[in-house]
């Protein structure tokens, strides 16, 4: 499946299936930092990804002048 | 998952309330977490006109979209800072959005109205670009709402932002800074009145809620942004929150509600007696407000042409 990461943007190619939260981990990404779209769908962290699916992991986290 | 109110299949997981919702589900939530969030701190009525500062990321134009759905007279407020095409992007999707949704959309741009933007600020004044950019913004915001007659300003800081500069104002124990972090600034001479609606609502549920209504909001960070001491800080939260789900809530609310009295006083002392600066009229401690120093600062050093081009 391909999983599309930003800042910077970027692909990368992982086997599926996969559940959401095994691939927040394997990345090591804390699930509070994104959201998970699944084919352009906004998708919980027990969504079972098959290997054909796209997936954008979209940071959330913003800074800066607060 | 399961939705928690209606049972249908989930699109989002919230840990700290232990919930998941679906799409109309969670947008009705938003909905009503702003809506406490206002009426708990009192911050406006429904005939109140209300200015939003937007800077085309997921809170602003997420707060703006809420409080319009809610029914409130909302207009909105957008600096151009002139950080390149990072300043291009968010002006362009601001302008869209309003203009998609019929809102009123007043602008101002330091670098045509003003004489400087934020990267030239920076460097002149060898301060961090966020420092400059919010000394900057904060002038601006007060005056349009000031100017426009606004009843209050709305910011789109949200529970991630406000625990994240409570956890700095924590660690160096700026009681004077720790006076004035509160959801609601009341009005006084030369001050609009100033609210944070997005107070209970985390920056995930707002991206969410942009997400689900096709806002098409700036995803990409502000470059210069980058190694801002408010990021780390949220780091540090959201590691904290993975671990311990409902712990930025609790500490932010907590403050709210047990801690924020004890500093008031200490707000009023460290502001002491205001004059008006003596190039704009606004309220400073000096002479001259931090704004119109940085601006001549800058200026002083830098050809400028003021005054848009028509």
């Amino acid at each position: 499946m391909k999983v599309i990461l930003r800042n910077p943007r970027r692909e990368i190619e992982i086997q599926g299936p996969m559940v959401a939260d095994s691939l927040l981990r394997r990345l090591e990404i804390n699930p509070e930092t994104v959201l998970i779209i699944c084919n352009g769908t906004l998708v919980p962290r027990d969504t079972r990804f098959s290997d054909d699916d796209e997936i954008e992991l979209r940071p959330v986290i913003s800074g800066g002048a607060l | 998952m399961k939705c928690r109110r209606c049972k249908a299949p989930a699109v989002i997981d919230i840990r700290r309330h232990n919930a998941a919702f679906c799409r109309d589900c969670f947008l009705h939530h938003c909905k009503e977490q702003v809506k406490k969030a206002i009426d708990e701190f009192k911050m406006f009525g429904p005939d109140d006109n209300i200015l939003v500062a937007v800077s085309g990321g997921k809170d602003s134009l997420a707060l703006w979209h809420i409080l319009s759905e809610l029914g409130y007279r909302a207009d909105g407020l957008y600096i151009g800072l002139g950080i390149g095409d990072y300043s291009d992007e968010s002006g362009v999707r601001t302008r869209a959005f309003a203009q998609a949704h019929g809102y009123t959309l007043v602008e101002v741009s330091l670098p045509s109205d003003y004489g400087y933007d934020i990267p030239t600020a920076a460097s002149r004044t060898n301060r961090a670009p966020c420092s400059s950019c919010g000394l900057s913004k904060r002038h601006l915001f007060n005056k349009a709402a000031l100017d426009g007659g606004y009843d209050v300003l709305a910011t789109g800081h949200n529970l991630d932002d406000e625990a994240a500069v409570l956890l700095g104002n924590v660690l160096h124990w700026e009681p004077g800074y720790l006076g004035r972090q509160y959801p609601v600034l009341p009005a006084a001479d030369g001050f609009a009145k100033k609210v944070k609606p997005l107070v209970k609502m985390g920056e995930r549920e707002m991206a969410a809620y942009c997400v689900l209504l096709d806002i098409d909001y700036q995803v990409e960070e502000c470059p210069m942004a980058e190694g801002n001491r408010h990021l780390g800080y949220k780091e540090v939260l959201n590691s904290l929150e993975q671990r311990s789900p409902g712990a930025k809530a609790a500490f932010l609310s907590s403050f709210f509600s047990r801690g924020h009295d004890h500093f008031k006083d200490a707000a009023h002392v460290e502001k002491g007696e205001l004059n008006s600066c003596d190039e704009c009229g606004s309220p400073t401690t000096g002479t001259r407000c931090a704004f119109c120093a940085l601006r001549n600062r800058v200026i002083s050093e830098t050809p400028v042409s003021i005054g848009r081009k028509d």
